[in-house]
């Protein structure tokens, strides 16, 4: 392994600005060279660089006993991670959309889950890929799958929304002996606002700490993911428009959730709005509600909403796809009402 | 050291196999005492008839107690395979009774436990799912350049599984030195395998995934061991995963609550006299390895080991309830339900609960 890097991953050590892909695969790549028990498994990873290319020059580099490509079949591949975590290594597995991740459903909850409270010891395992809407994928290209797992204690969820926050949140996960479930939205993938400098060195993002992307008095916007890029458009009109000062709290990992973070910015503002791409009913706002309502009742001016996803499966036609996914004009109206309240 | 008697087995290893098989029994005879006297509060899976298979694969591996041996993924009823891999008579009787001195300490059942430096890694209750975790130990002695196997047990509708055959599938692709022991006797809970498959045999499943396979008389605890060396030889030398399919009967029901009263009892009593510990006893003393006498003390010696140890962990506590929140992860805390700790959260806010 004394090859140098391949060029395209050596962009932060030009001092070039990288995409939120090239975040991820700078994580992916520096953790592999700095501890030789990480390793990858997935479908097409390997001679293909992985759908979106996250994986490009990985096989060549690191050879194929740690770059695996595998039949398509994800509970077959994420259950032999769970088998080599127990001897020491640490898997990353790519879901090539995350969408697939259901067939993995059972070896995820019932084994990988629940290894270390049965006594089998930790699962240092980090599932990842790419989710969410926008893109016309349709049905099965275009998931966010959290909720499906926020609900099975052992595991830890994370979805970043900047390319620094995902290269260093993308170094913890590796790093935790937990398993973590990443999210990474193929919107923000190569979206040209989001490329940035990152420093040069070996950061990290530690799990369970949320980010306060702006501040403001009146109004607290929790989310996370795209839905952190819209909220900020949202805020700036809220702001020129009607003169609400919105904070914004970019959760970065739903699991274990920031609660902390919530609590003290509701107790400046009094009211929250939370927004999330994944669908209403179940979502992550319910939850924090709850735990605000638990924590914080007394700060509150205003009842707690949300602006989400309809409930449905993702539709295909853009029509369709943007009136189910929450736009920023949604934000702006239910902040507006929360303000006036 | 005596020599040699049958497949490179002296008198001492041909009876250490004896009492393994006689030790699994009278362990298991004793757990349905327990659960009688309401000490076991989950459900019993017998393996009686079944001893054999577990006894004999468990014993043509190469079993250590400092993390260098084979891997062991066992069934509920291979409990034989686990006692030969080092696992603790006294830990069987605490995991069945619930006790917090377990090696899960209360927070799962049965032989569901592992112990990764004698090579233990005991089964999860989902079909299918420890041949792909088996996948990836034997993936990673691969990897390492280990001459190592891993060994996993299955029930034989476990290959009815989209697991089963995905798990099986990575293993074979990846040549992962793998021995799958295919448990076939015969039923599902209630269902006759002949309505869960149609193949007349597991190994035609084993041909379409391009492996070695081997089927054997699972009552004959020489035949397996003598099938599983011949498996683990070919895995060790690199010929990838292999299978052993082991043909006896599920005399019991599928648990306790179970009265079988779907079986015929004529087709039962066939297999009554295919016992596996009688069939071995009547091959020691016709061979002439060992006197009745011999045997009788081994049999006499499992019976009291497991009276005295199931003393011991009855004796021994249940957990402390409010374990239950520690363990989720390794390093978040899980909170307390608030109405067993200090009460609802306060007006001025102030945090409970922490």
């Amino acid at each position: 392994m004394n090859q140098p890097a391949p060029e395209h991953l050596k962009k932060t050590a030009r001092g070039e600005p990288v995409t939120l892909l090239e975040a991820v695969s700078e994580g992916l790549f520096e953790e592999m060279v700095r501890d030789d028990s990480v390793f990858l498994m997935g479908e097409d990873i390997g001679v293909y660089g992985g759908a979106f290319k996250v994986t490009r020059g990985f096989l060549d580099y690191f050879g194929g006993l740690r770059v695996i490509d595998t039949p398509i079949a994800e509970g077959g591949f994420t259950g032999a991670a769970a088998g080599a975590a127990h001897m020491g290594l640490r898997p990353v597995v790519e879901m090539q959309f995350m969408d697939f991740i259901s067939p993995a459903y059972d070896v995820l909850t019932n084994y990988i889950a629940t290894s270390l409270y049965r006594g089998a010891g930790p699962m240092p395992i980090v599932v990842r890929g790419p989710v969410g809407g926008g893109n016309r994928g349709g049905p099965f290209h275009s998931q966010n799958v959290e909720m499906a797992f926020f609900h099975t204690p052992g595991f830890k969820i994370v979805y970043p929304s900047t390319a620094y926050d995902a290269k260093g949140l993308m170094k913890a996960a590796i790093r935790d002996d937990n398993p973590v479930i990443f999210e990474e939205h193929k919107a923000l993938y190569r979206a040209p606002t989001l490329r940035e400098v990152l420093p040069d060195e070996d950061y990290v993002v530690p799990l369970g700490k949320a980010r306060t992307v702006r501040e403001g008095s009146d109004l607290t916007l929790v989310t996370y993911g795209a839905m952190v890029h819209k909220s900020i458009e949202a805020a700036k009109k809220l702001e020129q428009e009607d003169g609400v000062g919105v904070e914004i709290i970019d959760l970065r990992t739903l699991l274990p959730l920031d609660e902390d973070a919530i609590v003290e910015s509701l107790k400046r503002t009094g009211r929250v709005l939370i927004v999330h791409e994944d669908t209403r009913t179940g979502g992550i706002a319910g939850e924090i509600a709850i735990r605000l309502n638990e924590r914080a009742f007394e700060w509150l001016d205003a009842p707690i909403l949300r602006v989400t996803a309809i409930d449905s499966p993702v539709p295909y036609a853009g029509s369709l796809e943007d009136y189910f996914l929450p736009q920023v004009e949604d934000i702006v109206t239910a902040g507006r009402y929360l303000a006036a309240y | 050291m005596s020599d040699s008697l049958i497949a490179g087995l002296d008198q001492t290893q041909l009876l250490g196999l004896y009492h393994s098989l006689v030790l699994t029994r009278a362990a298991e005879e004793r757990l349905e005492m327990l659960q009688k006297q309401g000490h076991v509060t989950g459900e019993i899976y017998r393996s009686i008839g079944q001893e054999a298979g577990a006894a004999g694969a468990a014993f043509a591996l190469n079993r250590q107690t400092d993390g260098t041996g084979d891997f062991l993924a066992p069934t509920v009823r291979a409990a034989g395979a686990l006692f030969l891999f080092g696992g603790e008579l006294v830990d069987f009787f605490r995991q069945y009774m619930g006790r917090a001195t377990g090696p899960t300490e209360g927070k799962e059942a049965n032989i569901h436990w592992v112990d990764f430096q004698k090579g233990i890694i005991g089964p999860v209750s989902p079909l299918g799912t420890m041949l792909e975790v088996m996948a990836g130990i034997t993936l990673s002695f691969k990897v390492r350049g280990e001459s190592r196997v891993g060994m996993v047990f299955c029930g034989d509708d476990a290959s009815s599984t989209g697991a089963w055959h995905e798990g099986l599938n990575f293993s074979a692709v990846q040549r992962c030195p793998l021995i799958l022991m295919v448990e076939a006797n015969q039923w599902a809970f209630s269902t006759a395998t002949r309505k869960n498959t149609r193949v007349r045999s597991f190994t035609e499943k084993a041909a379409g995934y391009g492996i070695g396979s081997e089927s054997v008389d699972g009552t004959d605890v020489m035949a397996v061991y003598e099938a599983v060396s011949r498996a683990a030889k070919r895995a060790r030398a690199g010929k990838g995963t292999q299978m052993v399919e082991l043909r006896y009967y599920r005399r019991l029901g599928y648990a306790q609550h179970d009265p079988q009263d779907y079986v015929d009892p004529d087709e039962l009593a066939m297999w009554v006299d295919r016992d596996p510990i009688d069939l071995f006893e009547r091959r020691i003393l016709e061979e002439g390895w060992a006197a009745e006498s011999v045997l009788h003390k081994i049999r006499i010696r499992a019976e009291e080991e497991c009276k005295l140890v199931a003393e011991q962990a009855t004796g021994e506590p249940v957990p402390d309830g409010r374990e239950a929140v520690k363990g989720v992860y390794t390093d978040t805390i899980t909170q307390h339900p608030w109405t067993r700790t200090d009460g609802p959260y306060r007006r001025d806010g102030s945090e409970l609960n922490t």
